[in-house]
Order: structure tokens, then C-alpha cells, then sequence
């Protein structure tokens, strides 16, 4: 992974000071309070309903175990024992004092880790695959590409205040969408043109919230060394453009659907034809530079399926099961990828106890180079695990609860926060998810049922990502009481799709029975080997609706 | 009148004002876009002379004024509220693109923490609301040593100096 140089870490260094100046400054009432919500947003901190929550950055999901242990601090030493993994690949902690951010900034930066950019009207971390660099499918390593814009976006002069929030994800599988880039601000998908050359098709206008929208294709091929003149032009005219007046229409997407994505790309394409020979085209050297920190480990010449594993999954049932659903084919044969579900029943999803985070680390030391990545299904990954090693990490990490084997199944689901923390949320999400968790607890049931998002926001503002779910749903106000619409058809792959809305919503208390309903009526129609997705795109919605609410009058 | 910072010193003998479209123009006066718009032959020499400046609100872009920007000393772009960012991208590209070289000043909501974006995007002087501590305004422009991306007093990002 990156390892800061010296101008890496002065940054940051001078960036701790700038912030702690900014809270002493703050704290003696010299900056209003909405003078300061830009600068505390941009250093991670929202005012929560309860308590500020700090968002500390995971730059692409990439962390180290040394990383991973500083956290764990922080949520023992500030926090309540415990943090929270977000769909952006970050980490959270709910329960820090205000002033004692710029501490816990300070303490992180000592192992290269920040709050720079996770929130406020600023370009944000940049996301990507979780199995980048392992996986034999990709074009190429996406990180170099991520990290790129990592030190690009940050502190960007002339973006700290864009008309509102802006995400970059980077997919480099081809066929694939594995950083749900078309539901971006920008999507930057790593293709080879016929050439073979490395280079960019950019997608623009992307998002969810509440108007979603899937990107397009704003530049099929975009040479490689042009990436960061070409993100210049297209958030130039979005700062420039887009909107101010409501904060509702400011996304770009608002702006691509106002102008059409073919003035949009004229736009683009005049300012960038002033800027694409400038000095921030990139370089052979710096291309070169920043490659050299993702090269493999150090792997060991292995053959795939070892003895061990073959006799281990023969003899153990749960064993066979968790290697079949959370363990991945890695680009070096002999080596496996894992993925440590955050998904334990009573749990709300991505949570880890400091205890646990300790222990992760401790498991990265052993069994994967010291690397740990987090995934935007608020999961983690151990991405270089020998395969012969496979039944020792899982017996370690089933004792610390974090080997549930259901990963892209029904309760490996995705959930924001929600009205237990989030001052913006319409409804608390957590309970839902916990009362699916308790519900559908039969492993069996649940790898009958396949491969289904279930995706789960509080408002909305859709931090739960529910309109590309499967099953999606959003947590509604309806006068005063917490109420929830389902939506269904969502999917975040390759094939990106909007859930559309079932019906009217239904209370709480009544949630794991509407689900169980759906799942039902799928398992009566599904053909053979059929996925929820499938079935439902086969024999469209109409029936699904019929089925909850009855046959239309 | 606003506190002024030109060359990283408080200056309190600026003359400059912002002059309404309905009144006459003085000496030093920075006119709206729209006045030079109407009357620009007229106050061509004025201009030149550099007797007035010009003033560009948040939703004027640089490109409404162009290479025309070189006929002035002072150009004053306003930030209405600090949050609206769109005079960054109007003073890079007053510098960058048109060659603009006079008196770059920010003007309106400018507060010590964008003292620092304003330098890199080529504000050269800078209006501070009136409430704003000079001492602390003045010690922002040194917040950051190291800047990864190009701007208009360095157009090398740091990857060509690293």
C-alpha cells in the first residue's frame, strides 16, 4: 500500500496544526458556528443527534495493521469501545468529545491516517474495489490510480467549496462494476483501448440520494497520463454551474440532466483542450512512483487446494460453507481472499468493538502481510491469506464472530447509521436490520435463497445505498412515526439499476414479515438456479406488488 | 471599510471603493461588469489609465470579461457567502487563461481560513470581512508548506518537484 514520504507527512502534519487552531479559535467564539460547520466537516466532524461523530478516511478501503490498531485506540481512548465501517470504505466513531478531535487527529496522523475530505462540499475519498491487486479478471491495479487522486483532491485549491458533495470511484474489472462507479459523481473505469493501451472511460452525473440517477458516459477513452487535467475540467464547469440556490439540485448529476450529457461533454472538452498539455498532465515518473507502492507481497511459490484445505472442507461442514460463500479465488495460486463479515446477529452492520479491531489487526499480522481493506458492503477483507492457512484464520475469526458465512446473502446487508445516531434521518435503520438478522437466522434458508442485496437507509439522503438494492428500504416520516417503503429491482453490479417502489409503507413491527413475504413469493417462482435479481426481472414487478398488497381494483 | 491585505501587510491607504451602476464614477471606483459591458469604449481609458477597476459578482465567470481583464489594474471578485466557491475557478482562470496581471482582490465574505485557497488561485489582495483577527489572517497565509496540486504561483504539482 502508499507509504507517505516526507512531503506526505508534512501535509498532514501541517494540517493537524491548521485544524487545532481552528478549534482553539472556534472554542474562544471567534468562528461562528456556521463558519466553522465547513472546517469541521472537512476534517471529518459532523454534529450528530447525540454527539459529534468523527469520519476518519480509508483511503480506497487500503489500511495496515498498525493502522487498524490506532483506530482501535481511539475507539477505546475517545470513543465507547467500539467504531463503525460506512459504504464509503471509512471508518466512524459516534461518541467523541468536539475538542478532543484535533487530539485524535493528531494521534492518527503518527500512522498516516486523516479526516481530510470525509464530508463537507469537497471532493471525497475515492472508492474501489475491495480485491483490487488480487483478483486475475482486473485490467490493472486500480489503487495507484486511486491514490493519485487521493493527493490531487487534497486540499485542492480551487474545489474546497463546491456546490455540494462530490465522489470519484474507480472500477478497473472489465464486464464488471465493482465500485458501484455508475451511481458516482464521476465514474473512472480502467479499460484497455484496441491498442492496448491503458487509459479511462469516464462516466458523469451518477448518484443516489434523492433523486437518483445513473451516470453516462460523459469520454469513452481517456489516455492514461490525462486523468487528472480531465477531473480539473469536468468539476471546473461543475463549480462554475452547478447549482447553489438549492442544495437538493446541487449534485452534478442535477446539472448533467439540466444541460444534457452532450453539452455537458462539450463544456468538458473545451476547458480541458486549454489544460490537457498542462504541467498537472501526469508523468511517466510519477505514474511509475506511485505504482512501485502497490507491487505484490512477497508470495510464496504455492499450488492451489493444498491437502490440508481439501481434507479441512471435507470434514467440516461450517468450514466448507464460509470458504464457499466468504472466500474469494486469488490472482496467485495458492493464496485466497477473505472476507471478515461485519454482519453478527445483535450486531448493526460494520460495527467492531476495539477488542475485535486488535484482534483483526493481530489476524492481517498473521495470515496476510500485515493489509487489511474495508469494503463498501461494511465489510472487511484479508486479501493475501495462504490457502493452507484457511482453516486456522477461519476457526480464529469464527471466536471473534466475524466468520458469519453470509456474505451477499440476505443478511450480509448494508445499513446506514439511522435515527439512532443521524441527526438528518427520518427513521432509525439498525433495529430493521437487527429484526431481518433475527428473523432469517437459518443458514440453510439463507444459501437456499442466493445472492440478494438488502439495502437499508434512514432517510432519503440514502447512506444505505436502498434504491440499488435488491431489496431496498427507506425509512419514511409519516406525521411524526417512523414508517418504511420497500422497493425492489435495485442492483449496484454492472447492469446498475434503481430499485422502483412496491407500495405503501409499512410500520416496523410489520418489516420481517413483509420481507418474509417476498422471499417466499420468490422461492414459489423462481426457475432453477435463478437469483432474487433474476427472477424478479423475468417476471417483472407487478406480481411482487401483487403478492404484498393484493391484487390491483 | 474592510481590512485590507496586499503582499502579506495590512495596507490602510487604500483608496479603492466599489461604486454603484447609477453613480458617478470616481477616481478608484471599481465599476460592475454590466456598466463596463454598456459603456466600454467610453471607459477604455479610464481603465488603462488605471482609474477604475472592475468588479465580477460569484455567477460571473471569467469568460465574460476575457482578455478584456488585461485592460485593467484592479479586478475585485466578491464572495457573497465564504461557502460559494465559484470565485476560485474566476481567479485561476483570470490568471491562467487571460493573462490577467493587476490586483487580484477578494472582496465581500472573505475569512481567514480561504486566505490560503485565494493565494494559490491567484488572489493577490484580499478584503477581510471586518470581524476577522488580523494577526490570525495574517499567519494563515504560512498554514501549508507543502501542496500536492499546481497553482497559480507554482504551476508544478508537487509530482514534478518531488
Amino acid at each position: 500500500m502508499y507509504v507517505y514520504d516526507e512531503y506526505d507527512q508534512q501535509l498532514l502534519n501541517e494540517r493537524v496544526a491548521q485544524f487545532k487552531g481552528q478549534m482553539e479559535r472556534y472554542l474562544a467564539g471567534k468562528i461562528a458556528d456556521d463558519e466553522f460547520l465547513p472546517l469541521r466537516l472537512q476534517n471529518g466532524i459532523y454534529v450528530q443527534r447525540y454527539a459529534p461523530m468523527l469520519r476518519v478516511a480509508v483511503p480506497y478501503g487500503q489500511m495496515n495493521s498498525a493502522q487498524m490498531r490506532a483506530l482501535a485506540r481511539v475507539a477505546r481512548e475517545y470513543d465507547k469501545g467500539y467504531a463503525h465501517f460506512s459504504t464509503r470504505q471509512n471508518v466512524q466513531f459516534n461518541w467523541p468529545k468536539l475538542e478532543q478531535c484535533p487530539q485524535i487527529l493528531a494521534d492518527l496522523a503518527e500512522v498516516q491516517m486523516h479526516a481530510v475530505q470525509t464530508s463537507g462540499n469537497c471532493i471525497r475519498n475515492t472508492t474501489t474495489d475491495e480485491y483490487a491487486g488480487v483478483i486475475a479478471e482486473e485490467t490493472v491495479d486500480p489503487r495507484p490510480y486511486c491514490e493519485i487522486i487521493r493527493q490531487w483532491s487534497t486540499f485542492h485549491p480551487e474545489f474546497a467549496f463546491l456546490p455540494r458533495k462530490f465522489k470519484i470511484a474507480v472500477n478497473a474489472v472489465p464486464g464488471a462494476d465493482r465500485a458501484a462507479i455508475q451511481v458516482h459523481d464521476i465514474g473512472v473505469n480502467i479499460i484497455r483501448n484496441a491498442e492496448g493501451q491503458i487509459g479511462y472511460r469516464i462516466l458523469v452525473g451518477g448518484g443516489l440520494g434523492r433523486t437518483p440517477i445513473v451516470g453516462e458516459e460523459i469520454r469513452s477513452f481517456l489516455p492514461e497520463e490525462d486523468l487528472l487535467t480531465y477531473l480539473d475540467a469536468v468539476i471546473r464547469v461543475y463549480n462554475q454551474f452547478g447549482r447553489r440556490d438549492n442544495k437538493y439540485k446541487a449534485r452534478i448529476k442535477i446539472l448533467v440532466k439540466a444541460l444534457g450529457v452532450e453539452r455537458m461533454a462539450e463544456l468538458v472538452e473545451a476547458e480541458w483542450e486549454r489544460i490537457k498539455n498542462g504541467d498537472s498532465k501526469l508523468t511517466a515518473a510519477e505514474l511509475e512512483r506511485v505504482k512501485k507502492h502497490f507491487t505484490d507481497p512477497a508470495y510464496k511459490t504455492l499450488s492451489d487446494e493444498p491437502a490440508e484445505l481439501t481434507s479441512a472442507r471435507a470434514e467440516n461442514a461450517a468450514f466448507a460453507r464460509w470458504l464457499q460463500r466468504n472466500v474469494r479465488a486469488h490472482k496467485q495460486a495458492g493464496y485466497a481472499i477473505v472476507t471478515l463479515t461485519l454482519k453478527q446477529k445483535g450486531t448493526p452492520p460494520g460495527d467492531v468493538t476495539a477488542e475485535q479491531m486488535d484482534q483483526i489487526a493481530m489476524l492481517a499480522d498473521k495470515y496476510s502481510f500485515g493489509e487489511i481493506r474495508s469494503t463498501h458492503q461494511q465489510n472487511l477483507v484479508l486479501a493475501d491469506v495462504e490457502q493452507s492457512e484457511l482453516f486456522a484464520l477461519w476457526q480464529e475469526a469464527k471466536a471473534l464472530g466475524l466468520a458469519t458465512p453470509t456474505l451477499g446473502l440476505l443478511t450480509d446487508m448494508i445499513c446506514c447509521p439511522g435515527g439512532d445516531f443521524c441527526a438528518l434521518a427520518n427513521a432509525k435503520s439498525i433495529p430493521v436490520a437487527e429484526a431481518i438478522q433475527l428473523r432469517f437466522d437459518d443458514l440453510d434458508y439463507l444459501h437456499d435463497l442466493g445472492e440478494i442485496d438488502l439495502n437499508i437507509s434512514g432517510c432519503m439522503n440514502a447512506c444505505g445505498h436502498h434504491h440499488v438494492g435488491n431489496i431496498g428500504v427507506l425509512g419514511v416520516d409519516k406525521k411524526g412515526e417512523e414508517f418504511y417503503q420497500i422497493s425492489l429491482g435495485g442492483n449496484a453490479g454492472e447492469d446498475t439499476s434503481l430499485g422502483k417502489i412496491l407500495g405503501p409503507s409499512f410500520a416496523r413491527d410489520q418489516m420481517p414479515d413483509i420481507i418474509a413475504k417476498i422471499l417466499d413469493f420468490y422461492v414459489a417462482k423462481r426457475s432453477e438456479g435463478e437469483t432474487f435479481l433474476e427472477t424478479y426481472r423475468r417476471i417483472g414487478h407487478d406480481p411482487f406488488k401483487e403478492a404484498i398488497y393484493g391484487p390491483a381494483h | 471599510m474592510a481590512q485590507l491585505i496586499k503582499q502579506g501587510q495590512l495596507v490602510s491607504n487604500d483608496e479603492w471603493h466599489l461604486i454603484e451602476d447609477d453613480a458617478i464614477i470616481a477616481d478608484y471606483g471599481i465599476i460592475s461588469l454590466k456598466r463596463w459591458q454598456e459603456n466600454a469604449a467610453a471607459l477604455l481609458p479610464l481603465a488603462q489609465a488605471g482609474k477604475i477597476g472592475l468588479l465580477l459578482n460569484s455567477d460571473e465567470t471569467a469568460d465574460l470579461i476575457g482578455d478584456d481583464c488585461r485592460q485593467f489594474v484592479l479586478i475585485a471578485v466578491n464572495f457573497p457567502k465564504f461557502s460559494d466557491g465559484r470565485g476560485y475557478s474566476t481567479a485561476r482562470l483570470l490568471r491562467e487563461r487571460h493573462g490577467f496581471k493587476g490586483e487580484l482582490r477578494s472582496v465581500g465574505d472573505v475569512l481567514i481560513d480561504q486566505l490560503f485557497f485565494m493565494n494559490r488561485c491567484g488572489f493577490n489582495s484580499f478584503a477581510l470581512r471586518d470581524d476577522q483577527d488580523l494577526n490570525d489572517a495574517l499567519a494563515a497565509f504560512a498554514t501549508f508548506t507543502v501542496c500536492y496540486q499546481n497553482d497559480v504561483n507554482d504551476q508544478r504539482p508537487l509530482f514534478r518537484r518531488r
